[in-house]
């Protein structure tokens, strides 16, 4: 009975939503190959042409795309370096026995739940802005002149505000993993008389291996699309990534099919990156 | 050498109280086993002993220095834990390699005794393999190398063979004896096991609620129990209790009788009673009997015994066999 009936069943009844599935991939991603092959300008409407791969010539000789690939690589990876130090260490903190360590864990965990555009609006704001910002005070009451971070250090900025949302995504997931090291390996560790750096690198370090890929596969799919903070705090034109080039291509220079390019370009890195971020995940599971 | 000294040895978590007081002399090169229902604190003493739990009063003396306020890798003890605690992502050589490489062994030196110690564990072929890859009886022998690379003065065992299947059990067991032989070692072994516990030890001793109860040679305990605890502990099928009135003609509250030490007869006897199960081991029977005297009684009967549930019986305890306890459940002695 439950075989060739039961199966045609099946795949029946998941056909509808694999197929709006396929439909909601598909339709936008041939729409945007299609317009990456016009010429279609909204200042111009209803003169669209097809001009090949003109676009993507224009694109990827942009001076500004090579600006937004360094800017959206530099994000990544200086957030990537941040929130997977310092959530190690964070993580090893509230792994102790210290007063009000709950509370603490919440307070830590509490940043990954702000919206990115609420959080850029709080740092420029309330601490960045370089007159009513807190840090702005805090320079002057030591008698030193502010610093007016989005214009002179636009990039750190942003690295500053994405790393803070982002850390204790890494602090959460390591702290889980250092929780689960067995009791009996830290006795054996004693035993052996392995001194606490040592402890770290040899036993909790490896045991962390496994997470750390996972964090870095996740960020780094979340990273490469940060927009809200660069477009809330305007600083697009100095520390813009890809994704603002392509909006800045759609909505500000009204080239759609700029736009469209720059889209599908990215959308090939990024498949590049998830690549090889897969495999080193495969290999780190293995193991 | 390898003597440890424990005296008046206490430890409380909080107001639970773990362990009142426990005194004990180890000599060196004995095997001690510490036996016990779970929850007697035998484990708990053993982390004591390794420092790997602080004592809250008493001293613990190591070849004659007070080690109780010591970290665990300064006292010179090797533990072989229950899960093995094997590092996961270190080959067989680096974890056994491990304990040295902190101790700042010069690498020629660790080398050779790595060598040396897969060759006594029959693990030269497995030493570049990671210890999932290995089997149970495997991973106990690197971690049993792990603990004797670093020449300790006494080792520690946490229950080490409860998580391996019975037949590994037994060979592991004789491994264990053999490696005491080899090396003549102080051994602590814990378990709540009374068989491992009678096979392997010189002495055994036995905790109740953290006290020790007895400490002796196995065969002492068995045939000069202390208590009614100890006599029901060690001994396999439990020994026979009988309280009331037939307790009472021996001038006691409770006597005890072994199910070996019970002789039986289809015609007369002491105590008349009706085979109710029989469990038949091929060497052995074990006969559960029901009598008036004292209720559901366990007899070993020698080889195959031909009557089965049902049947009338008779049983006679052996004279100078029957231990006698008071009230307190302590043994009576026998008058001269």
């Amino acid at each position: 009975m439950a075989t060739q009936q039961t199966r045609l069943l099946g795949k029946l009844a998941v056909a509808p939503s694999v197929v709006v599935l396929f439909l909601w991939m598909i339709v936008p991603l041939a729409l945007t190959i299609w317009f990456s092959l016009l010429r279609y300008n909204l200042l111009d409407p209803g003169n669209e042409s097809f001009v090949g791969f003109l676009n993507y010539e224009y694109f990827l000789t942009d001076p500004a795309f090579f600006a937004a690939l360094g800017n959206s690589l530099k994000l990544v990876f200086a957030v990537l370096a941040i929130s997977i130090i310092g959530g190690t260490l964070l993580a090893l903190l509230l792994d102790q026995a210290i007063v009000g360590r709950n509370i603490v864990r919440l307070m830590v965990i509490a940043p990954f739940f702000v919206m990115p555009t609420v959080s850029a609006l709080v740092w420029k704001n309330m601490f960045m802005h370089p007159v009513s910002g807190l840090f702005a005070w805090l320079m002057k009451s030591v008698g030193l002149e502010p610093v007016d971070w989005f214009a002179q250090y636009p990039l750190t900025a942003v690295i500053i505000m994405v790393a803070w949302q982002w850390l204790p995504f890494a602090t959460l997931i390591l702290l889980t993993a250092i929780q689960s090291l067995d009791e009996e390996q830290k006795e054996a560790a004693e035993m052996d008389g392995a001194p606490p750096l040592a402890y770290f690198f040899y036993i909790v370090l490896p045991h962390l291996a496994r997470p750390i890929t996972v964090v870095i596969l996740i960020e780094t799919i979340f990273l490469l699309n940060v927009f809200a903070e660069i477009y809330v705090t305007g600083t697009g034109g100095p520390a813009g990534n890809l994704p603002y080039l392509v909006y800045f291509q759609g909505l500000l220079n009204f080239d759609v099919g700029g736009a469209s390019a720059g889209g599908i370009v990215a959308v090939v890195l990024a498949n590049i990156v998830a690549f090889f971020l897969i495999r080193m995940i495969g290999r780190n599971l293995e193991g | 050498m390898g003597t440890i000294v424990l005296k008046d040895v206490q430890k409380r978590f909080g107001d639970v109280v773990i362990i009142p007081g426990a005194s004990l002399a180890i000599e060196n090169g004995e095997f001690i086993v510490f036996v016990g229902p779970s929850g007697c604190g035998k484990s708990t003493l053993l982390r004591l002993i390794a420092g790997l739990e602080d004592v809250t009063a008493g001293e613990i003396i190591i070849d004659g220095a007070d080690a109780a306020q010591l970290a665990p890798a300064k006292r010179g003890l090797s533990m072989v834990f229950q899960s093995y605690a094997l590092y996961p992502h270190m080959s067989v050589r680096n974890n056994i390699a491990f304990g040295l490489k902190m101790a700042g062994m010069p690498k020629p030196e660790i080398e050779a005794k790595v060598t040396k110690a897969a060759q006594t564990l029959n693990l030269t072929d497995y030493l570049d393999r990671k210890p999932r890859q290995l089997s149970g009886g495997q991973r106990q022998r690197v971690a049993i190398g792990r603990a004797i690379v670093r020449q300790p003065k006494a080792f520690l065992f946490d229950e080490p063979l409860s998580n391996l299947d019975a037949a590994l059990r037994v060979q592991m067991r004789l491994e264990i004896m053999q490696l005491h032989q080899t090396l003549g070692a102080t051994m602590i072994y814990v378990t709540h096991d009374q068989v491992e516990a009678m096979t392997m030890a010189d002495r055994i001793v036995v905790l109740n609620k953290g006290n020790v109860e007895q400490v002796g040679s196995p065969l002492d305990l068995y045939n000069n129990p202390d208590s009614l605890f100890v006599a029901g502990f060690i001994g396999s099928p439990k020994m026979n209790f009988i309280s009331g009135e037939v307790a009472g003609q021996y001038k006691a509250q409770t006597i005890g009788v072994r199910p070996e030490h019970i002789a039986l007869s289809s015609q007369s006897g002491a105590w008349e009673g009706t085979i109710a199960l029989a469990e038949h081991l091929g060497a052995d029977t074990f006969l559960h009997i029901d009598t008036k005297a004292g209720g559901r009684l366990t007899v070993r009967a020698a080889g195959e015994y031909d009557q089965g549930p049902g049947a009338k019986i008779w049983l006679t305890p052996e004279k100078n066999r029957i231990h006698r306890f008071d009230q307190n459940g302590r043994t009576i002695k026998n008058a001269a």
